[in-house]
């Protein structure tokens, strides 16, 4: 539960940024971030709410792991 | 890597006697399970698992209060999903859910939120579950309410706090462990500070670790490194993500909205301190605050182990019931429910390769 997933940020309004998270897009709030987000930039995102900037590496790395994680849960929630 | 398992092997040599380590949290369970971890450690070095599943601390009581609250007319509950077959004394949510309760899993509480708009007839009640990873979303969220005017939005906060858990675990004198590999996303958000005193108070070296399996191994020789030289320090290897900091400007968002409160876990019993209410101003938003519900204390079931294994004295494997008369398809405690749980994570990976 406590997963946060990479994701790359491709608009921003306001507020709320559109992320692209594995070719899905969703509307996430740049409430909690502690600095300026940039189009492009790689967010950690949390329940609809981005919590850290990180590198473009450490993006793609961490998402295959999560990926796996993910598909356990799904698996258990199916 | 390898050299990352060869350092680890000299030093739990030059320790000379085995070594037991706690990762707090479950996304570390189950990344040490699917990376095989384990397999790359010498004998000397024990893993054990810690409180860090907020679906399997969540208190029998607290289950079935939400699903108390499912049952009051005019009600929606939301909750994420992985909520939804946790026991409770008698049922789950969604046995709750297919006997008529308006029970709805979102994502995101900001989901929650749409909802009280689209449904100002209704009162929708967030079920607030989790860590610091969590609550500030929860807070955010409920900024948001206030300033759309959203005032059918509520919410029911079992929210809890890791540091104040890992001091009553010390505690407790019960639990022998020497480190802690420290949640990477809790930490994103409180930084390092929060732990300090596992340090300075009880002298137990302690990382926050990431979660890929070169992390966790370098996380494991850090925390080998400390013990090796009679250091205590909270230590960073995550440095990619957490800074010592954390995200200050989720910790205040969380502050503004929450205060701390007692707090039951499962398994380990009220922890003074380790739950967030809404603070006195925003109390119009907690639900317990707006409808009266008087639910019974929870009865753990007997036989059912999860309190001794969240707190790392025994694994699952020790539990009479485990892989027979609970199992993920059919959990008795909340361990084997979540996949984050240890129970769930030892069913799937232990079971299978024995
Ligand atoms: S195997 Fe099931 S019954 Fe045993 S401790 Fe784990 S959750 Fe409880």
């Amino acid at each position: 539960m406590c997963l946060a997933i990479p994701s790359r940020v491709i608009r921003i309004k306001d507020m709320i940024a559109t992320i692209d998270v594995y070719g899905a897009r969703r509307d996430i709030s740049l409430l909690l971030m502690p600095d300026e987000v940039e189009i492009g930039d790689y967010v950690l995102v949390h329940a609809g709410f981005a919590i850290q900037k990180v590198q473009e590496e450490v993006a793609r790395e961490s998402l295959s792991l999560i990926k796996q994680v993910l598909e356990a849960t799904e698996e258990e929630l199916s | 890597m390898q050299r990352v398992v060869n350092k680890i092997r000299e030093l739990i040599d030059s320790i000379g006697r085995p070594v037991r380590l706690m990762e707090v949290c479950g996304t570390h369970t189950v990344a040490i399970f699917r990376h095989g971890i384990r397999n790359l450690l010498p004998s000397g070095i024990k893993l054990l698992s810690g409180p860090g599943c907020p679906v399997c601390v969540t208190s029998i009581r607290d289950v079935e209060t939400a699903i108390a609250i499912s049952r009051i007319k005019g009600v929606i509950l939301t909750t994420f999903g992985d909520m939804m077959r946790v026991p409770g004394n008698h049922k789950s949510l969604s046995e709750a859910k297919a006997e008529g309760s308006d029970i709805r899993i979102v994502y995101s509480p900001l989901d929650a939120l749409k909802l009280a708009e689209k449904n100002r007839d209704k009162k929708i009640v967030f079920f607030a579950t989790g860590f610091e990873t969590t609550s500030p979303s929860v807070a955010g969220t409920i900024m948001q309410a206030g300033k759309e005017g959203i005032d059918n939005f509520y919410i029911y906060s079992v929210h809890k706090t890791v540091p104040p858990a890992l001091r009553a675990l010390l505690n407790s004198g019960e639990v022998k462990v020497e480190g802690f590999i420290l949640p990477g996303h809790v930490s994103t958000i409180i930084g390092t500070r929060p732990y300090g005193f596992l340090a300075s108070a009880y002298g137990k070296p302690s990382v926050v670790t990431g979660f890929d399996a070169g992390d966790i191994l370098t996380g494991i020789m850090m925390l080998l490194e400390q013990i090796a030289s009679g250091r205590a320090e909270v230590e960073i290897q995550y440095t990619k993500v957490v800074k010592e900091e954390g995200n200050p400007k989720a910790v205040a968002i969380m502050n503004e909205y929450f205060e701390p409160e007692d707090a039951v876990w499962r398994g380990l019993g009220t922890i003074p301190g380790s739950g967030l209410k809404l603070r006195e101003n925003f109390r119009q938003r907690d639900i317990r605050s707006v409808i009266d519900l008087v639910v019974p204390e929870g009865k753990e079931p007997k036989a059912c182990s999860c309190g001794d294994v969240l707190k790392g004295i025994k694994i699952p494997t020790d539990c009479v019931l485990f892989g027979k008369a609970c199992t993920p398809e059919k959990p008795v405690g909340a361990c084997m429910v979540s996949s984050e749980g240890s129970c769930a994570a030892y069913y799937k990976y232990e079971a299978i390769s024995k």
